[in-house]
């Protein structure tokens, strides 16, 4: 049986959506002359900055478009439903926001992505603009901690992106902007949960098969099997769960400050996620660990999977500074 | 001796874009068990557009070499994922390994496809027995060579390599995913064919036919 989606024609959904969204967000959004898969911020990219691209599939928004904006990303690639932007939208970004001190490209580490983009890079520097890579690599459930940089990138890619454009904002040299999207990267950690399946566009099929009964711990953002299915749990037990993992590697001290991130990946109401949210407050507090700020919400979805991500962003001064930046995006402001 | 001329490769990627619209939904639920489900989707689409670039061409004033580059970049332009690079860069390499021909013989078309595998090879980093589209590609591309060598002839080469290639996606079954976005199930991956290797039988099988009836 097929889904039910409100779409026209599967095949025309992505741009279809960029149509929607360059109508509702005029005075934050525009698409390269020709190239309408390469969106750019209106205000930001200037003469002297470092140039931030961010991109990936779509059917995670507001990931990747939505966080394009002053302060944040200058531009996004767009890519299909769940796959990368080919290079040619992603290097029209990089010659779009190029201010001559150089192009960050960031997004999850997928090999998909990491092809395209590599292969934008190379494109780039045969337009002289030199364009270095820094991968999220923030999803907890993906490898041991000892194969860090095979992680997928997931909803954390939020934190290390507003470090990241922060930083390029403040007009920080290349080498400062890139070190400080690997320390990002390095203060960040996501657990996701899925509960139902999402269903593509293009097949609306449900993309995975999970009982009434069950949840998977682990999943990622393209219904990618966790590391455990289990029966579905209270939503204490579930956020203990998903956060005993994410202390474990953290292992924070008594006195450290974080920033906390409850994402919807599509379908799970925002009820649930503060209910998430009430149990991520108590731990930490029964911890010592002091909670900066938190957003609670839809930052990475998975079309209309249900199930959350917890994602904790450990801070210092110098990565609060970033966070506490201002910035003025499409579907998220701050400061 | 068979002589294939670039109208005869416009018909090739007609082939491989039927076969892949018919191959969709079980490719992508290949990939649903052990991926994001959306390899049919791609292959589809890519092919799709590759077959309509090359359609677009004027074959009689056009090189094989110039046909295969507008196959790679039309291909990649509408798929991006993994599928675009990889098969891209098959079609950039084999368009380079018969450069400056404007019919191809036997060892051309052997040479084109060889290229194809060490293409996708490099730019996935990949080695066989990672699970991957090559566990079918390399195995081909070399019994294609050793089919050839001992004088088979076109048909008895794509044959070699279209055997081999079902052997070797049916051999990703008993593989752990060490590459790609089903490496970090680990022992999960087990006991599935790879929906990589899978697409490339069907491309290869509907070269062999498209080249060779």
């Amino acid at each position: 049986m097929q889904t039910k989606k409100i779409i026209n024609d599967g095949n025309r959904a992505v741009d279809e959506m960029l149509e929607g969204i360059l109508a509702a967000h005029p005075r934050h959004l525009k698409s390269v002359d020709g190239s309408p898969r390469s969106i750019i911020a209106r205000d930001g990219p200037r003469l002297g900055k470092v140039g931030l691209v961010i991109g990936g599939g779509s059917g995670h928004e507001p990931s990747f478009l939505g966080f394009v904006g002053k302060g944040l990303a200058d531009a996004a690639a767009i890519g299909n439903v769940f796959a990368s932007p080919p290079p040619d939208p992603i290097l029209e970004c990089a010659k779009a926001v190029s201010g001559g001190a150089g192009v960050l490209f960031m997004y999850g580490n997928y090999a998909g992505d990491v092809m395209n983009f590599d292969m934008a890079a190379e494109m780039a520097a045969m337009d002289d603009i030199e364009v270095r890579t820094v991968l999220s690599t923030d999803d907890v459930a993906s490898a041991p901690l000892g194969d860090r940089h095979k992680r997928r990138g997931v909803a954390g890619n939020f934190f290390i992106f507003k470090a990241a454009g922060a930083a390029c904002d403040r007009m920080l040299s290349f080498d400062e902007c890139e070190r400080i999207a690997g320390k990002a990267n390095d203060h960040t950690f996501t657990m996701g949960v899925a509960l139902s399946p999402c269903s593509l566009p293009q097949t609306r099929r449900p993309n995975f098969e999970i009982g009434s009964d069950e949840m998977e711990i682990g999943m990622g953002i393209h219904g990618e099997p966790g590391i455990a299915r289990e029966k579905l749990k209270t939503a204490d037990e579930i956020t203990d769960e998903m956060l005993d993992r994410i202390l474990d590697e953290m292992a924070p001290t008594r006195g450290d400050k974080v920033a906390v991130l409850v994402n919807s990946l599509g379908s799970t109401p925002l009820m649930e996620l503060y209910i998430m949210n009430r149990r991520v407050k108590q731990r930490l507090d029964d911890i010592g660990v002091s909670i900066h700020a938190s957003w609670v919400g839809n930052y990475c979805t998975s079309l209309e999977m249900a199930g959350a991500s917890l994602t904790l962003h450990r801070l210092d001064g110098e990565l609060q500074t970033m966070l506490d930046h201002p910035c003025d995006c499409a579907m998220f402001r701050a400061g | 001796m068979t002589t294939i001329d670039t109208a005869r490769l416009v018909a090739m990627f007609a082939a491989i874009a039927t076969a892949m619209s018919a191959d969709r939904d079980r490719l992508c639920a290949l990939d649903g068990v052990i991926g994001d489900a959306d390899h049919g989707i791609a292959m589809e689409l890519g092919f799709s557009a590759a077959r309509d670039a090359v359609a677009a061409l004027d074959a009689g004033a056009t090189d094989p070499t110039t046909l295969l580059n507008t196959a790679a970049k039309s291909f990649l332009n509408a798929v991006g994922a993994s599928s675009g690079p990889l098969y891209a860069t098959a079609f950039m390499r084999g368009a380079a390994a018969v450069k400056g021909k404007t019919t191809l013989d036997d060892a051309d078309v052997v040479a084109l496809f060889q290229a194809m595998a060490k293409g996708i090879q490099d730019r996935g980093k990949s080695v066989s027995g990672e699970k991957t589209m090559i566990d079918a590609w390399a195995p081909a591309a070399h019994a294609a060579g050793e089919a050839l060598a001992s004088g088979k002839g076109l048909a008895g080469s794509l044959e070699a390599a279209g055997q081999a290639a079902k052997a070797g996606a049916e051999a990703t079954k008993a593989m752990v995913a060490t590459k790609g976005r089903a490496s970090r199930l680990g022992e999960r991956s087990l006991g599935h064919m790879d929906p990589g290797a899978a697409s490339a039988v069907t491309v290869i099988e509907a070269m062999r036919i498209a080249l060779t009836s």
